[in-house]
């Protein structure tokens, strides 16, 4: 009895828990060096150092600076919604880790291999909306609450325009599964044959729109500096703040591997022959997904942020029609040629 | 009791509280973030029958749009709650009746609920494991309901635009961005080069 609950369904929990804990620990490594990567880049480009005190060129600044927001006091405004307030940072790092359960690195190297995978990103994604409403609305205060409307609005137009993009990615491959996408790239020609050269066009709107859809700059509206302090996060500090952040990165990393799945081949290698498959994907993969936040962070450095009109108009008025303009010319050239089917 | 039925009762457990909870929160916010809960375990359950497409579709939809909106509008009401309450027995004998109405019309609807007669057949049918969830919709979507799935696309459409339509408006004297005319501009037409002489001015 005991035996088969073990072999049944003991064992495996057992080994999913073990996997996920593995993702997730590896994960937050990655997350604490590609965060001073970002601030070393930007601080590049601007010609300063960046951080450079903490560890040999800075590079424990991220653990120090997870112990500072960890040892700080959490200040809870008297007139917040003191529930939804602290619940708000969890479901936003909640929801940003739970994509990583079908984020493949490797052939085989993936927590939840299901048939629904981008989907499943496409959802969660969705929800990550819900962490900075709430978290705006809980703090009863103006500048939050003005933030989380914002973003709102933001993260929803934004979300259209990446569907479109996904599905045109899905029509030529025929599968919702993320493994199956990249397998459909497997092609002789290498990094020629990835899908970010024949749908260049959704290559680059879906770029632009995971950005908007992180909230980072120039889209960074919600948080804008400038006019709104600091837009949702204006109340919360030590680890609530943490939570946001970390969840805030752990999406942008999520988009990124999500647009190295998508449109550059996974853990393929980019030259398809000898010396070069011998590499393991997943450092193919990693090297794409920091391929893709070295562009994220570069923007950040050289694009000013734009004005929230103007971002609408981006979203509504031009990546809507192209977008769907690209999904009705995939289809008519996949019917029309017999490719991908 | 295996994985899956505990699974079952976990979510069927949440989504019945969080769905007594819609209505017995005093916050009309809370309100929400309940149903958001019920949408949420509602998808959970469609994963456990093995409906992963039904259940992505409906976090995508309801939980990620639907509720975003409604959370909006409710977020921006200013609504006195303990002022609501105040006329709760004086409305109860009225609302009281509607509620019955509406239960005997829900009643009758079900008691006179008729099932196809290819259904039991259906069910009785071993679920294929070849095909995933998305192909077997689009199977049956594409061929035997084309008609229905797209007039209720047009349905969609047509109320898209009628909304559109109706809040739509354009202010006179309001200084809009025409972003055509920014990049058309030449040096020719937004520069013009005047000399003036010393002591004369334009």
């Amino acid at each position: 009895m005991l035996q088969e609950a073990w072999t049944s369904w003991l064992w495996p929990l057992l080994l999913m828990v073990l996997q996920s804990a593995l993702v997730l620990v590896l994960l937050l490594v990655f997350i604490a060096f590609y965060l001073l990567a970002d601030r070393k880049i930007w601080a590049a480009v601007q010609l300063r150092r960046g951080p450079n005190v903490v560890g040999p060129f800075g590079l424990f600044q991220s653990f120090a600076d997870l112990l500072k927001f960890v040892l700080k006091e959490p200040v809870i405004p008297s007139g917040a919604n003191k529930g939804v307030f602290l619940l708000a940072p969890l479901v936003t790092a909640v929801l940003a880790l739970a994509a990583w359960a079908v984020i493949p690195f490797q052939e085989g190297w993936v927590i939840a291999d299901i048939n629904v995978g981008v989907l499943y990103i496409f959802a969660i994604s969705s929800l990550g909306v819900y962490g900075i409403i709430m978290g705006g609305w809980s703090s009863n205060s103006k500048y939050p609450f003005l933030g989380a409307l914002r973003s709102a609005a933001q993260m929803v137009s934004y979300e259209v325009s990446l569907g479109f993009v996904i599905i045109s990615v899905l029509l030529i491959v025929g599968s919702l599964n993320l493994s199956d996408i990249v397998r459909a790239q497997d092609t002789p020609y290498g990094a020629l044959g990835w899908y970010w050269l024949p749908l260049f066009p959704m290559f680059v709107i879906f770029f632009i729109s995971a950005l908007a859809e992180t909230n980072r700059p120039p889209f960074d509206l919600p948080e804008a500096e400038s006019e709104l302090v600091a837009g949702f996060a204006v109340e919360y500090s030590s680890t609530p703040y943490l939570l946001f952040m970390l969840g805030e990165y752990v999406a942008i990393m999520g988009m990124c591997s999500l647009t190295a799945i998508l449109f550059m081949g996974g853990w393929l290698s980019p030259i398809p022959f000898a010396p070069f498959t011998w590499v393991p994907g997943v450092i193919w993969f990693l090297l794409k997904v920091s391929l893709v936040f070295f562009m994220i962070a570069m923007v950040k450095a050289f694009v000013p942020r734009y004005r929230y009109d103007q971002l609408m108009r981006l979203g509504w008025k031009v990546f809507l029609p192209i977008s769907l303009a690209m999904v009705v010319i995939t289809a008519a050239v996949l019917h029309f040629t017999g490719w991908g089917a | 009791m295996t994985l899956a039925s505990a699974f079952f009762y976990l979510f069927a457990g949440i989504a019945v509280a969080s769905a007594f909870m819609v209505i017995a929160a005093k916050n009309p916010v809370h309100s929400v973030l309940y149903l958001i809960l019920a949408f949420f375990n509602a998808a959970g359950l469609f994963l456990l029958l093995g409906a992963e497409f039904l259940a992505m579709i409906l976090v995508v939809v309801y939980v990620g749009a639907v509720a975003v909106l409604f959370l909006f509008v409710v977020m921006m009401l200013d609504v006195d709650f303990a002022e609501l309450r105040e006329g709760f027995l004086q409305y109860l004998p009225i609302g009281g009746l509607v509620g019955i109405i509406v239960l005997v019309e829900l009643v009758l609807v079900v008691g006179s609920w008729a099932v196809a007669p290819s259904a039991p057949q259906a069910i009785a049918e071993r679920t294929p494991t070849d095909i995933t969830n998305a192909e077997a919709l689009g199977r049956v979507l594409y061929t035997d309901y084309l008609l229905f799935f797209q007039l209720s696309g047009l349905i969609l459409l047509v109320a898209m635009i009628g909304a559109i339509v109706l809040t739509l408006r354009h202010k006179e004297g309001v200084k809009r961005q025409n972003i055509a005319a920014q990049v058309a501009r030449t040096k020719a037409a937004g520069l013009s080069l005047h000399d003036v002489k010393p002591g004369q001015g334009l």
